[in-house]
C-alpha cells in the first residue's frame, strides 16, 4: 500500500516560530525533562535486557560443543546449542499452544458473558473475580496444580488415553502421576484466561450500540446478535488477545517447574511423563546450582525465549495498535 | 429475472407465520444452548478460583500460628516442625518494598510523559514498548538482573537489590499502564482552569493533575504490586534461598515467601527414624508451603481488596 505523502504545511510568514518558548522555562522544563527522561528510561531497559542478556549469553554462542558437553551438566555429546535448545523450544511451544487452545474459547466466553449476558449491575464484580485469578501468584499454581488438579484430572487422561489412544497427543502409556504436559497446559490456561478475558472484553464492549441494536431489530436473538454484530467487529482484537494470552504461556515458569516431569524429547505425547520440558522451567531447574559456562548456556536458551515472547508480543500489541487507528466506528 | 407472483393474502399470511415460527424453533434452541455455553464458561473459570482458594485455606490454615509467623528456619532439620516463615515474610516485604521504591517513580513520570507531554514518534514508541514490556517472561526480567549484577560485581553474587531490580522490570509497565489510565481520567477543564489562572505546567500537573487522581494512582500502583509480590522464579535465580533471617537488601541472601514455598514442596517427605511424633513430622516440608502460600494469598488479596476500596471510596465524583 502506498500513500503519498503531502509536504508539511509551510509556516505562515511573520508568525513567531513558537508562543511556548516563554513559558518553558526553569522548573517547568526540568520537569518536562524529567518525565521525558523516565519514558526514555523505559526505553533504555528494554534495550539493556536485550543487550544484557546477549553480553552474557556470548561466551555460550561462540563457545564449541565439545566446551560445552565438558563444562554443563546434561549436554549431550556432538550437540550445537541450536540442537540442544531445539526440544526446549518444541516443550515450550507445545504447551503454550495446548494452553491457548484451552483458553481461547472460555475466555470469549466469560468475555461475551461479562459485556453482553450477565446482568448488567453484577458484571463489573464479575470482572474483578476473573481478574483475581491473574493475581493468585503462580507458586500457589503449581501447589494446586499438583495436589489438587493432578489427582482430579487422572481418571480424564486415562479415559483419553484409552479411547483416543490412536490420536497422537494422547499416545499411551498414561502415567500415573499425572505429572505431564497435559496438566500442566490446564494449569497454563487457568493462567492465561484472565489477560485474554480482559482485552477481548474490552473490544466486545466497543462494539457499536447501533449495529447491536440493528441486529436486533431485524429480529436476530441474542446469540445471533453476538454472531453478527459483536464477534466480526472484535475478531482482531481477540486475536492480538490470544497472541498476548500465547506470550504469557510461553514464559510462565513455576507452573510448569512444579508439575512436570521433564525430559528432552520431540515427543507430541501430553499424557506420558518425561517428555517435554519448556524453557523457563528449565532455567529455574538448573540455574541455582549452575557456575562457569552453564550460567552462560542457560543465559542462551533464556535469551531464546526472550526473542520469541517478544515477536508474539510486538506482534500481538502491533494487530491492537493498528486496530486503535482504524476503529472509528463510535 | 424473478417472475411475481401475487399470493392470495390469506395464504401469504399464514406461510410467513409458519416460516417464522417454524424457523423460531431451532434458533431459539442455538441461542438457550448459546447462552448456556456463555454461562457455563464463567462457571468454568470460577471453579479453578474457588477450588483455589479453599485447597490453600483448608491446608494452611492448620500451619499458621505465632511460632510460624516469627520464626525463622534457622537450624531447622528433617521434619521438625517448630521452624517458621518470619525471614521469608521480611524478605518479601523488603524486597517488593525496594522494587515499588524504584517502579513508581519511573513507572508515574513515564505515564506524565505519556499523557501530558506524549506526542510524536517517541512519544508512540514508548506506548508500544511498555505494552510489549508486559509481556515479558519474569524469568527473563531475573536473568536480565543477573546479567547486569554479574558485570557490576562478578559472577555468582546474590543480593535482595538484585531481585529487586527484576522485579521492577516487571512492574514498571504495569504501573505506566494504570497511570496513564488514570490521568487520562482527569478532565481537561481542570488543567485549563489552572492554565487560565497562570499556574505553569508542572504545577498544574503536580497540584491539579495528580492530586485529582491520586486515588485511582494508588489503587494503579497496590495492584502493581499485588502482581509482582507473587513473582517466584526472578526471585529464584536472583536472590537465591537462605534460613536465617537477612535484613539487608544489599548483603547476601534472602528468602521470600513465594521460593521458600517452593523449596519446602521440593524438599518433599522428612525421614522420621523414632516413627512420626511431636517434634518430629513427615510432611511437615508440603505444611509449611500451603502455609506459607496462604499467607502469601492473604497478602494478594488484601493488596487487591484495598486497592479496589481505595478507588472506589477516594476517588473524586466527576459525574
Amino acid at each position: 500500500m502506498t500513500t503519498t505523502v503531502s509536504p508539511p504545511p509551510e509556516r505562515a510568514p511573520g508568525r513567531p516560530r513558537r508562543r511556548r518558548r516563554t513559558t518553558d522555562r526553569g522548573l517547568n522544563r526540568a520537569f518536562r525533562w524529567v518525565a521525558v527522561g523516565a519514558g526514555v528510561l523505559i526505553l533504555a531497559v528494554l534495550a539493556a535486557v536485550a543487550v544484557f542478556l546477549l553480553q552474557q549469553a556470548w561466551p555460550a554462542l561462540t563457545a564449541g560443543s565439545d566446551e560445552l558437553a565438558a563444562s554443563v551438566p546434561r549436554y549431550p555429546d556432538d550437540t550445537s546449542l541450536l540442537e540442544y535448545v531445539g526440544p526446549l523450544v518444541f516443550g515450550t511451544l507445545l504447551a503454550a499452544a495446548l494452553a491457548l487452545a484451552l483458553a481461547t474459547p472460555v475466555a470469549m466466553g466469560i468475555a461475551l458473558f461479562i459485556s453482553h449476558y450477565a446482568p448488567r449491575r453484577l458484571a463489573q464484580v464479575l470482572g474483578y473475580l476473573v481478574d483475581l485469578l491473574a493475581a493468585v501468584p503462580s507458586v500457589i499454581y503449581g501447589l494446586w496444580g499438583i495436589f489438587v488438579l493432578g489427582p482430579a484430572a487422572l481418571p480424564v487422561w486415562e479415559w483419553l488415553g484409552s479411547w483416543l489412544g490412536w490420536f497422537p497427543l494422547f499416545a499411551g502409556p498414561v502415567s500415573p502421576t499425572s505429572r505431564v504436559l497435559a496438566t500442566v497446559a490446564v494449569v497454563l490456561a487457568v493462567m492465561i484466561l484472565p489477560i485474554i478475558t480482559a482485552v477481548a472484553r474490552e473490544v466486545f464492549l466497543q462494539t457499536p450500540k447501533l449495529h447491536e441494536e440493528a441486529a436486533l431489530a431485524l429480529g436476530a436473538t441474542r446469540w445471533e446478535m453476538v454472531r453478527t454484530a459483536v464477534l466480526p467487529f472484535g475478531r482482531s482484537g481477540v486475536i492480538s488477545a490470544a497472541m498476548l494470552g500465547l506470550g504469557r504461556a510461553l514464559g510462565e515458569t513455576m507452573a510448569v517447574l512444579m508439575i512436570l516431569s521433564p525430559g528432552f524429547l520431540y515427543s507430541f505425547k501430553i499424557l506420558d511423563s518425561a517428555q517435554q520440558q519448556t524453557i523457563a522451567a528449565y532455567i529455574a531447574l538448573d540455574f541455582p546450582e549452575a557456575s562457569g559456562l552453564a550460567v552462560n548456556t542457560l543465559i542462551a536458551t533464556g535469551l531464546v525465549l526472550f526473542v520469541i515472547t517478544l515477536a508474539v508480543n510486538m506482534g500481538a500489541r502491533a494487530i491492537v495498535a493498528r486496530r486503535k487507528e482504524f476503529s472509528g466506528a463510535n | 429475472m424473478s417472475t411475481t407472483t401475487v399470493p392470495d393474502p390469506a395464504d401469504a399470511t399464514a406461510r410467513t407465520r409458519a416460516a417464522l415460527t417454524g424457523a423460531d424453533g431451532a434458533r431459539r434452541r442455538k441461542d438457550r444452548t448459546m447462552t448456556v455455553l456463555i454461562w457455563g464458561a464463567f462457571v468454568v473459570a470460577m471453579a479453578p478460583l474457588v477450588s483455589l482458594v479453599w485447597t490453600v485455606l483448608s491446608n494452611g490454615a492448620g500451619r499458621i500460628s505465632m511460632d510460624f509467623l516469627t520464626l525463622s528456619m534457622r537450624n531447622i532439620f528433617g521434619g521438625d516442625p517448630s521452624g517458621g516463615i518470619y525471614h521469608a515474610i521480611a524478605g518479601t516485604l523488603i524486597i517488593t518494598a525496594l522494587a515499588t521504591v524504584i517502579s513508581v517513580p519511573v513507572g508515574l513520570l513515564a505515564a506524565i510523559y505519556l499523557v501530558e507531554y506524549g506526542k510524536g514518534a517517541l512519544a508512540r514508541a514508548v506506548t508500544f514498548f511498555v505494552d510489549v514490556m508486559t509481556g515479558i517472561p519474569s524469568i527473563v526480567a531475573g536473568l536480565f538482573a543477573v546479567s547486569l549484577f554479574t558485570l557490576i560485581l562478578g559472577p555468582g553474587v546474590r543480593m535482595g537489590i538484585i531481585g529487586a531490580v527484576a522485579l521492577s522490570v516487571l512492574m514498571i509497565p504495569v504501573v505506566v499502564r494504570s497511570c496513564e489510565e488514570m490521568l487520562k481520567l482527569v478532565p481537561h477543564e481542570l488543567r485549563e482552569a489552572s492554565y487560565a489562572l497562570g499556574v505553569p505546567k508542572w504545577l498544574t500537573i503536580v497540584k491539579v493533575v495528580l492530586r485529582t487522581s491520586v486515588a485511582g494512582l494508588t489503587t494503579g500502583i497496590l495492584l502493581a504490586v499485588a502482581r509482582v509480590i507473587g513473582e517466584t522464579a526472578p526471585l529464584l535465580v536472583t536472590v537465591g534461598v537462605t534460613d536465617s533471617i537477612n535484613f539487608d537488601p544489599f548483603e547476601g541472601r534472602m528468602m521470600t515467601l513465594p521460593v521458600f514455598a517452593y523449596r519446602q514442596y521440593s524438599q518433599g517427605l522428612a525421614t522420621c527414624p523414632g516413627g512420626e511424633s511431636a517434634s518430629c513430622v513427615a510432611d511437615i516440608a508440603i505444611q509449611n508451603a500451603w502455609g506459607a502460600a496462604l499467607v502469601l494469598i492473604v497478602l494478594v488479596l488484601a493488596l487487591n481488596l484495598i486497592g479496589r476500596l481505595v478507588n472506589r471510596w477516594f476517588s473524586p465524583k466527576l459525574r
